[in-house]
């Protein structure tokens, strides 16, 4: 039986294994974070890891990521309970509508977990495919930068 | 604190209690009290009680018709409420953008919020607490005025005390707001004007249900759109059998050229629509025009003449007269979230329908008009979306699952747009042509000045009609667009910001408004300022080059209001203007305006450099300094200014919509792009706060500013004079070569 495991949880997702992995997480699982943004690989908005990898759920099919660890926003911390990065998000406030944060967010975890302690550059360098409208790049970089020294 | 609530929950709050005769009283006095002007949106929905209920549990519930569009609004209102109310700020529940529950504000746009709700919001607390201190007043047997009040709890001189949600004094909130209740002084409040996390923020990092695109309600279908290949694609075939028997797929809507599907799952919708797709045949007129070619289209069209200024100097004897045309393309709001609803029809007849619309009322009652029906069967619920920067697709997708809601009573449809959909079809900022003029004297002053402005509609917003949503030119009875109207002063459309704020000898402004489209356009952030204060910074930039006089000092020639000066000095200070270092390649600029005449001042400094050799602008960065008035929401204010820089910047450097045989070709984010994180120049912003002054709109202030700080600079990093938005690295190059 092919299983989805989601922020440590398994999921039974037999039959959906040629859908995209986004609708599922989000339909299926009911999970909030990953966002439909372009559903082309184009935006990041969708962003989701992969035993540790940032992949982009929305061109990722379910039957691609069966019984690898997948993690999303969800699984980084909660309201009551939000991890570094997602609190220096918070004191930083690091955004606009904050449609875009969730893949920024999941590509700065694969970042920092890569490289804990990366310069300035090498945050854009790697947020450089993730699309935000609003302009809050700058206050998204500093929040990177805040999560990294104060991890 | 929560942000939307129930119908339920705020009846459930709403608890009853007589009115006191001393507060008819109260009010009385105040409305024969002369010049008691309510401010704002006070002043159409003048009942406290619309604006906000005690709610038992020790909550007020504050219900406004004003929308979060990721701006920041509900917090700067729940702070002035809070502070207004003697109430801490987690006590403060919002209600936002509801038809049925929250006075109707109009539009949240045209950076009106703070000026029209900030101000209600912050008078009508103030009233609500002078009610409920006089309902406390009479419980405990003292005198209102011996009251002192601390986060809702009242207490009396004798230490004896009750609260707001004791009184639960809902009933007395039924009166008029006088406009007489004091305000707080500046150093009593605790939240106004001091720095506050956004309220919505902790629920958007940590995927906690805010957005539209969270709402699942039970027994919720997927729907999609077949969009046509083109604007006047009528369609000839279309056979649904086979997709019809497809497993899952629930509904095929059909009504003249506009075909729907409704399915189980998200993914089949989509195939059904790719389906579809390819069966159907259509019939497309041809049509000209190109990007290219869209100007001249501008300059061939029929207008409408509107003389707005004619002040010229009739005495000026010029030596020398100078000319210049500036464009701008056809621009996208291009939100990252593409436009989503959820409708469902209810077995009274009622179309509920949560919309991420900035205009609930209007839109609501356009789509009655659409389904046939009275406007009291379309209930819209606003939830936030996606950022939107304007009139998008947010409207259109409304109507979409208002209309397929209609084909599965009971059963709530949800529409999201794909990407494909969002760039074809939303409504574009429209591309616009400027010739300015100026008569000089021998020194290069400005003796007589002129602007003629060439633009289409930059307002096809829902306003209550049906013809101005998408879906309904498609119907087979189909609503005709209504023939779009610019908007007058005080603020303007095509020509906000067209009437430049220095003081010349002799101006003269004209809008030829065009009534047609080259493409469907509408409201986006600053509507004509963008390209009219392009226009009119980069000229002032130019006459002082000419004048060969420093642009700061050629602009302060002219310019006689204090608080321009002050700003346009704040930002030459920041940037470091007298003291700066040309180094070879690189230039530096400035662009200024007060938004619309009558909001923010904005002035933006900036230093670019230029590759000769590929063209290639690179913003090293940029200085903006504000003037908003009264500053409630100093990072808010800061955050609009900023992002407004960075999205002028994209909208300069590399937007364009473009288009051929066919139609728009602008399909998705590779043939559309946008400024990426590492193109993010460091931006620095400051304000000039001015406390007791009127909030001024600030949403909208920095994007002609800082289209015109990049021409300017550009032009001093490389001697290319560019008029011609966006400056893509192939017209810097050919600006070189001329």
């Amino acid at each position: 039986m092919p299983a989805l495991k989601v922020n440590g949880r398994t999921h039974d997702v037999d039959g959906l294994e040629n859908s995209p992995l986004l609708f599922v997480l989000r339909n299926d699982l009911k999970l909030n974070g990953p966002k439909f943004g372009c559903g082309l690989a184009q935006c990041g908005a969708c962003t989701v890891l992969v035993d540790g990898q940032p992949v982009r759920s929305c061109v990722t099919q379910v039957g691609a990521v069966v019984d690898q660890e997948i993690t999303t926003l969800e699984g980084l911390g909660s309201l009551e309970k939000p991890d570094k990065l997602q609190r220096a998000f918070i004191d930083e406030q690091a955004m606009q509508c904050g449609y875009c944060v969730n893949g920024v967010i999941m590509r700065a975890r694969a970042l920092l977990d890569q490289n804990p302690h990366p310069t300035e550059g090498e945050v854009r360098l790697a947020l450089d495919g993730n699309l935000c409208r609003c302009g809050a790049q700058n206050r998204m970089v500093r929040a990177v930068l805040r999560a990294a020294r104060e991890a | 604190m929560t942000i939307n609530a129930t119908r339920r929950d705020v009846i459930k709050g709403a608890g009853a209690l007589a009115v006191s005769f001393d507060l008819v009283a109260d009010a009385a006095r105040a409305a024969d009290a002369p010049g008691q002007k309510l401010p704002g949106d006070l002043a159409t929905s003048p009942k406290v009680s619309s604006w906000l209920r005690v709610e038992a549990g020790g909550k007020i519930r504050l219900l406004v018709g004003k929308v979060e569009l990721g701006q920041g609004v509900l917090t700067a209102v729940a702070q002035l409420c809070a502070d207004e109310l003697d109430v801490d700020l987690a006590r403060v529940a919002i209600t936002s953008g509801d038809t049925r529950l929250v006075p109707d504000e109009g539009v949240t746009a045209g950076s009106f919020s703070m000026p029209n709700c900030g101000s209600a919001v912050r008078q009508v607390s103030a009233e609500a607490r002078q009610i409920l201190l006089g309902l406390a007043a009479k419980q405990l047997g003292v005198a209102r005025d011996a009251l002192t009040v601390a986060d809702g709890t009242v207490k009396a001189p004798d230490g004896k005390s009750t609260t707001y949600w004791d009184i639960v004094a809902n009933d007395a909130f039924e009166v008029q707001a006088t406009g007489a209740a004091p305000l707080k002084p500046r150093d009593a409040r605790r939240y106004a004007g001091r720095h506050v996390p956004r309220l919505d923020i902790p629920f958007k990092v940590t995927g906690t249900n805010i957005f539209i695109q969270d709402f699942r309600p039970e027994g919720m279908l997927h729907g999609r759109v077949l969009r046509p290949p083109a604007y006047d694609a009528k369609l000839v075939s279309l056979d649904t059998t086979s997709v019809e028997k497809t497993a899952g797929v629930v509904k095929i809507v059909r009504d003249g050229s506009f075909v729907g599907v409704i399915a189980e799952r998200e993914e089949l919708a989509l195939d059904a629509i790719a389906e579809l797709r390819a069966l159907a045949r259509w019939d497309v007129p041809a049509t000209g025009e190109t990007q290219d070619t869209v100007h001249d289209w501008l300059l061939r069209q029929k207008t409408q003449d509107i003389l707005i200024k004619n002040e010229p100097n009739k005495a000026a004897k010029p030596a020398a007269t100078v000319e210049a045309i500036y464009k701008r393309p056809y621009h996208m709001h291009a939100s990252i979230g593409p436009s989503t609803a959820i409708a469902v029809l209810d077995a009274d007849g009622v179309t509920h329908v949560r919309t991420h619309s900035q205009s609930v009322f209007e839109t609501g009652a356009a789509i009655a008009e659409m389904l046939g029906v009275d406007k009291a069967k379309v209930h819209c619920i606003h939830m936030q979306g996606s950022g939107c920067y304007g009139h998008n697709g947010a409207d259109d997708a409304a109507a979409d699952a208002a209309l397929l809601a209609q084909a599965t009573p009971g059963r709530p449809v949800r529409i999201q747009w794909t990407r494909n959909d969002e760039h074809k079809w939303e409504p574009y900022g429209s591309a616009m042509l400027i010739k300015t003029v100026a008569a000089l004297d021998d020194k290069g002053d400005i003796v007589d000045w002129s602007h003629d402005l060439w633009s289409t509609s930059h307002g096809t917003r829902p306003g209550a009609r049906a013809g101005n949503l998408l879906a309904a030119h498609y119907l087979e009875k189909p609503f005709e667009l209504p023939t779009p109207v610019n908007g007058g002063p005080p603020n303007y459309a095509a020509d906000r910001n067209a009437i430049a704020i220095y003081a010349f000898p002799g101006q003269k402004v004209t809008t030829h408004f065009i009534t047609s489209f080259a493409a469907r356009a509408s409201s986006t952030r600053g509507l004509g300022a963008y390209a009219n204060v392009f226009a009119i910074e980069s000229f002032m930039d130019e006459l002082a080059a000419r004048a060969k006089v420093d642009p700061i000092e050629y602009r302060l020639r002219y310019l006689k209001d204090e608080r321009a000066r002050a700003i346009l000095q704040k930002a030459a200070d920041m940037f470091g203007w007298k003291d700066f270092k040309r180094a070879p390649g690189r230039g530096r600029g400035i662009g200024f305006a007060r938004y619309k005449g009558l909001a923010a001042f904005c002035a933006v400094a900036m230093e670019v450099e230029v590759d000769r050799g590929t063209g290639k602008v690179r913003v090293i960065r940029v200085s903006a300094a504000n003037d908003a008035g009264e500053v409630v929401a100093p990072d808010g204010v800061k955050n609009q200014i900023e992002g407004g820089v960075v999205q002028s910047l994209s909208w300069s450097l590399k937007e364009a919509v473009r288009f051929g045989p066919g139609g728009v070709r602008s399909a998705d984010w590779t043939s559309y792009p946008i400024l990426t994180f590492s193109e993010v120049p460091p931006i620095d912003v400051e304000l000039i706060d001015r406390p007791g002054t009127p909030f001024l709109g600030t949403g909208e202030a920095s994007q002609g500013p800082t289209g015109a700080a990049l021409a300017n600079a550009i032009f001093e990093a490389c001697g290319a004079r560019l008029r011609d938005i966006p400056f893509t690295p192939a017209k810097v190059k050919a600006a070189l070569q001329a």
